[in-house]
């Protein structure tokens, strides 16, 4: 009469159900659909969906995209080490690159407007994380990753790398700015 | 066939091989737990932001350490011992092949081993998941290659048992559910082990140069297969090890043996393509692909563990009303055996996986919510509650039980062992709810410091999140301590427990098994069926207060799940 | 969970198509290992290989 001893029965799968589980289960089925059917609903009207875009790529195809960037739309240099600051049109490509231990470049974003964000990695794998909004993805090298993003609020946004990339990981930070 | 022990306590029929075996299994995956909760307390004490203990390149070894002992070695070498008790002692059946099964053993043993060595070497701290294209040292991979051979031949080993048991016809009808959830476990765990095969061959050949490139998203996907079904083979081992010891501890039975081996045969079919989870922010993947596979094709294997979350307190409440504990809702669960540590550490087990691992699995596991919570320290926030206090938990009760059953040791400090499970899941869940709060103000995992100090550039976490943190910190060196009471209750109840003789009444003899038996000249009889018992209150609610917890974790599931979502919606459109 | 159906008659009776799935271990091994290879990896990797090379 235990559950580590043969079922009673020869043929237990005949034997009826109660009504408590009966119940449970519709319940449950009910809630697991609704869960199911909460994604397709969100792509269709909500408004925070991934795009699925994406190219196969390398570094030495994807640096040279980054600085053709760099070179048109630099507005000024932050920090000793010249990080170029950048300021390319609403609407428009725009691209960063995560190396060891770097988010390149920094990104000035204006406010309300959607811009199409590249993503790429030139050696390990890392973790795009903009603070204190929460957004995450993976960097992958040898892929390259195309969002649509609004940058809705403004202020000062942190890039912090949140996959594990050796022993300067908690170095690796970018900036994002977003102008009203 | 005279090759048997009769546990004069239990009822029990342990084969003499199969008996050594969990034996030494059992051990091997109690030193994995030493050596992970030292490692534990390492990594704890560095992510406190106040005390920020071991420079970085320590901290990420004992992070990588501190994954692979708890989450492969300890669990598996855990789960083959469990095995082998569903299969062998609870069919009445002697071992297979046991020669294979101590070769399997060795190379697990051999393959932990190799592993720890090339971790505390100091060049393979890649994490447990080792992304390429950053390297380990070879042996790191021919570690775990080896373990995951050696896993494979206890599967097939069990796998074998099964057919010896249904040819020689030990048992009537149907294997026990228990053994049944045990098969489910197997199941996956061969798709599990063969995932981390395929995978880790290529990546063993790569670090010694014979191939000269792996592609990191296909290492992403087919990794994962073997990084997150591995926790699959826990979620049905640990649901067995929970009706097992409800039918030990309260003498339930199941519920309705064609639910409960329906639920079961639900996760055969959808739980491990949950893998996906780790792939819902990656480039180069479908939207499609993603939707199907992390919701275990609708869901079906969240409605399998749902259902478990009924029937296994249901089969418990049951149970003890049939002992007279009828008063009210709860009376069967204020009258439980709570100073059973077997007992108890099931029942905190079952309600922590449910209410936060079950609910932040779901959440953290849905397309675009995922986007919010991936790699941040939500991630291993979820999988403590899954693992250390679902799994782990669970199998330190068994383990208490398996002392005086398997051990035949009288155990020590029981005043000790009592309270451990409540402060083994009292303090994991301090860490679980605190780092889920720091995740969620964006913290990352696997991260040596919140203060980015040397980045060129700054940014600074909210105070709320250091806080949060500092209490994470706090629970997990208490779970630490409660940890080391485990280790403590069984390692030194195996050096110095008394030695039990052939019958020591702890426990009841529950099969009417005669008590008398000679050490491994006991014949088993054909395993009986359990008796057929009488039907009461099918038409009405057997187990109503069960029906009132289950509405009340599903009634929290709603509520978090949709706050989740309004979330999202307040972070920066995406498309 | 006494059936009343349950006597010495149903010995012979056919056992359930789910019932004898659920009492086949090997073909439940199968099925375990065929869903997520097929739903999972295969498909999985065939979206990973296919993807367009950048311009």
């Amino acid at each position: 009469m235990t559950s580590y001893l043969p079922p009673a029965q020869r043929i237990w799968w005949n034997v009826p159900v109660g009504r408590q589980e009966i119940v449970w289960i519709t319940i449950a089925l009910i809630w697991c659909l609704i869960l199911f059917f909460m994604m397709p609903y969100w792509h269709v009207y909500g408004k925070q969906n991934l795009s699925t875009e994406a190219y196969k790529t390398t570094p030495a195809q994807y640096g040279p995209k980054v600085q053709a960037m760099i070179d048109k739309y630099t507005v000024r240099t932050e920090t000793e080490q010249q990080i170029p600051v950048v300021a390319p049109p609403a609407g428009s490509d725009i691209y960063m690159l995560a190396r060891l231990w770097q988010w390149w470049p920094i990104l000035e974003l204006e406010k309300g407007k959607t811009y199409r964000l590249h993503l790429s990695s030139m050696d390990w794998q890392h973790g795009f994380s903009v603070q204190p909004v929460n957004i995450n993805m993976q960097v992958v090298p040898g892929y390259e990753m195309v969002l649509n993003i609004t940058p809705d609020v403004a202020g000062e946004y942190g890039v912090v790398c949140n996959e594990y990339c050796g022993i300067g990981h908690h170095t690796m930070l970018g900036r994002i700015y977003v102008k009203e | 066939m005279s090759n048997f022990r009769l546990c004069p306590d239990t009822g029990l029929f342990f084969d003499k091989n199969a008996e050594s075996l969990m034996k030494v299994h059992a051990v091997a995956a109690v030193v994995s737990l030493l050596v992970a909760g030292l490692l534990a307390l390492g990594v704890a004490l560095t992510r406190w932001p106040a005390v920020h203990l071991l420079p970085a390149d320590q901290f990420y070894m004992f992070l990588t350490a501190h994954g692979i002992d708890a989450l492969l070695f300890w669990i598996i070498f855990f789960e083959i011992a469990i095995l082998y008790f569903a299969g062998s002692t609870l069919l009445r059946v002697r071992l297979a092949a046991p020669k294979w099964a101590w070769l399997g053993f060795a190379l697990m043993l051999i393959g932990a081993v190799t592993t720890n060595v090339a971790i505390f070497q100091g060049n393979s701290s890649v994490m447990m998941t080792s992304y390429v294209p950053m390297q380990a040292a070879p042996h790191f991979y021919l570690g775990l290659i080896l373990f995951a051979v050696g896993a494979l031949i206890g599967c097939f080993v069990f796998f074998g048992t099964l057919v010896i048991a249904k040819t020689e016809n030990t048992y009537e009808g149907s294997v026990p559910l228990v053994t049944f959830g045990a098969i489910t476990a197997a199941i996956i765990a061969v798709f599990t082990i063969a995932s981390g095969a395929i995978i880790l061959v290529p990546t063993f050949l790569w670090s010694i140069g014979y191939i000269s490139h792996i592609d990191p998203e296909m290492y992403r996907i087919i990794w994962w297969a073997m990084g997150h079904s591995s926790q699959q083979i826990n979620v049905a081992a640990h649901v067995s090890v929970w009706y097992l010891v409800a039918g030990l501890t309260l003498g339930a039975r199941p519920m309705s043996e064609k639910v409960s081996r329906f639920a079961f045969l639900l996760y055969i079919f959808f739980l491990q393509l949950a893998s996906a989870h780790h792939i819902l922010v990656d480039p180069g993947v479908s939207a499609e692909w993603k939707i199907f596979n992390t919701s275990y094709a609708m869901y079906l294997a969240v409605l399998a563990s749902m259902i478990h979350g009924l029937t296994v307190p249901g089969a418990m409440e049951v149970a003890q009303r049939e002992k007279g504990y009828t008063h009210g809702l709860f009376e069967w669960l204020r009258k439980a055996p709570w100073g059973n540590p077997a007992f108890s550490s099931t029942f905190i087990s079952l309600v922590i996986f449910g209410f936060i691992g079950g609910i932040t699995g779901v959440v953290m596991g849905t397309e675009q919510i995922n986007l919010i919570i991936h790699n941040t320290i939500y991630v291993p926030a979820h999988f403590h509650a899954t693992v250390a206090v679902g799994t782990t938990l669970t199998f330190m009760g068994l383990a208490f039980f398996l002392i005086p059953v398997l051990f035949r040791r009288q155990m020590i400090l029981p005043t000790l062992a009592k309270w451990q499970p409540f402060l083994f899941g009292g303090s994991m869940t301090v860490l679980i709810l605190f780092m889920m709060g720091a995740g969620t103000l964006g913290v990352s995992r696997r991260h040596w410091d919140m203060d980015f100090a040397g980045a060129a550039l700054s940014f600074e976490y909210s105070g709320m999140a250091y806080t949060l943190m500092g209490i994470a910190g706090i629970g997990a060196v208490v779970a630490v301590i409660s940890g080391g009471a485990f280790l403590l209750i069984t390692v030194g109840s195996l050096l110095f427990g008394k030695k039990l003789e052939p019958s020591a009444g702890i426990l009841q003899s529950f099969l009417g098994v005669p008590l008398s038996a000679d050490t491994y000249n006991a014949k088993p009889e054909i395993l009986p069926m359990a008796a057929p018992v009488e039907e009461h209150g099918s038409a009405g609610f057997e187990a109503p207060g069960t029906f009132v917890l289950a509405m009340v974790l599903l009634v929290s599931f709603i509520v978090y799940y949709f706050i989740n979502w309004k979330y999202l919606a307040s972070v920066w459109p995406l498309s | 969970m006494a059936d009343p159906s349950n006597t010495p008659d149903d010995e012979k009776e056919r056992i359930p198509a789910m019932q004898s799935l659920l009492d086949n271990h090997f073909l439940l091994l199968f099925i375990g290992v065929a869903m997520p290879a097929v739903f999972y990896i295969i498909w999985g990797i065939m979206e990973v290989v296919t993807v367009p090379i950048a311009q």
